[in-house]
């Protein structure tokens, strides 16, 4: 099915229909248990077995992203992505949060990958 | 009531001032996510539509390298279904404190409603088991007040970074912020484990087509997970 519709849209129309199934993805999750008349609960061993999925699913989009090159793990450290990375990890150990480690990342990311060419 | 109503009430204006405490932290994260957007080579158009209709942060950023490489559809709302799971579990709080809503406004509600909300709602409200008079228009006020800064910071995130050539790499802070996130949510043992099962598993099955990688990362997690639950259960050892 996705794939006649990739070929019958555009671009831009294909994204906008992918967004817009986005947000119902946000509509369906934000009101999951606000939806029912009823009072459902998620069952605990259900509840616990999900906990984890967050966090993976956030680690799998982002591990290929820091440490592969076209389909394989890169084979150089002449990649400005892995200092980057490790440059983030260690201003995380010292100071946990978001924006800290993603501008230390950046602040060696920018100037090895403008300037290098990593 | 009516909305010019609503932003003269006591608890709605409660509920904003308090979430504007967290006003420049929220405002940097918007803007990133809107750089991030632009740079992952959405364009402007498509980056204002995902910032204002998907408004959530961390799946938004999870889409950008599916959207990149031509993922198919349902790969990506799984995904992002996957990343968004924790708003199924917090809504079932927020269900204690909108219950006696109408359905529709319940949902509306809900949908506005992101991590920050519940955490600065349930420190004003600590009791968590019961409906207090007020409750939802703190709620409402607090989801004005992040829905605003939001979409200010991720458009001037947008506009700005679109004038930056995609040659520079930054989208590749996008990448970093979800760095930063998942950290943030590495706690106890069965959360590390998960994180280094999915991050094998996506690199590992990388070659699978349709990004298909992604969705075994994570059942491959959850499954290592609820293995792990098993065994730590004292009294119920594996043999």
């Amino acid at each position: 099915m996705t794939s006649t519709l990739a070929a019958a849209l555009p671009g831009w129309a294909y994204g906008a229909v992918t967004i817009l199934g986005l947000a119902v993805v946000t509509v369906l999750s934000r009101g999951f248990f606000l939806w029912s008349k009823r009072d459902l609960r998620l069952p605990g061993a259900l509840q616990r077995a999900l906990q984890v999925a967050p966090l993976a699913a956030i680690v799998a989009v982002t591990a290929p992203e820091i440490l592969m090159t076209h389909g394989e793990l890169i084979g150089t450290w002449r990649d400005a992505r892995l200092p980057a990375a490790l440059a983030a990890t260690a201003f995380y150990a010292w100071r946990p949060g978001v924006l800290g480690p993603l501008l230390a990342g950046l602040a060696l990311y920018m100037p090895l990958h403008i300037g290098l060419g990593w | 009531m009516h909305l010019r109503d609503l932003s003269r009430d006591r608890h709605f204006r409660h509920g904003a001032s308090d979430m504007l405490a967290f006003g420049p932290g929220l405002a940097a994260w918007g803007l990133v996510t809107g750089v991030a957007m632009t740079q992952s080579g959405l364009g402007v158009g498509l980056s204002i539509l995902m910032s204002v209709t998907v408004y959530a942060g961390s799946a938004q950023l999870a889409s950008l390298p599916l959207l990149a490489s031509g993922a198919p559809m349902w790969v990506i709302w799984a995904s992002a279904f996957c990343v968004n799971l924790r708003f199924a579990i917090f809504s079932s709080q927020w269900r204690v404190h909108l219950g006696h809503l109408p359905r529709r406004r319940r949902l509306v509600l809900g949908y506005l409603l992101a991590d920050l909300n519940l955490v600065v709602f349930q420190k004003a409200w600590p009791n968590r088991d019961v409906h207090e008079t007020g409750q939802a228009r703190y709620a409402a006020g607090g989801a004005a007040a992040v829905w605003t800064v939001w979409q200010v910071s991720s458009l001037a995130g947008i506009l700005l970074s679109s004038l930056v050539p995609l040659s520079w790499g930054l989208g590749f802070a996008g990448t970093l912020s979800m760095l930063g996130i998942a950290y943030s949510l590495l706690g106890d043992r069965t959360a590390w484990i998960a994180a280094i099962v999915s991050a094998a598993a996506a690199v590992a099955a990388f070659a699978l087509p349709l990004k298909l990688n992604i969705l075994v990362a994570i059942a491959a997690a959850v499954a290592a997970s609820v293995v792990m639950a098993r065994t730590d259960r004292p009294g119920e050892r594996a043999p």
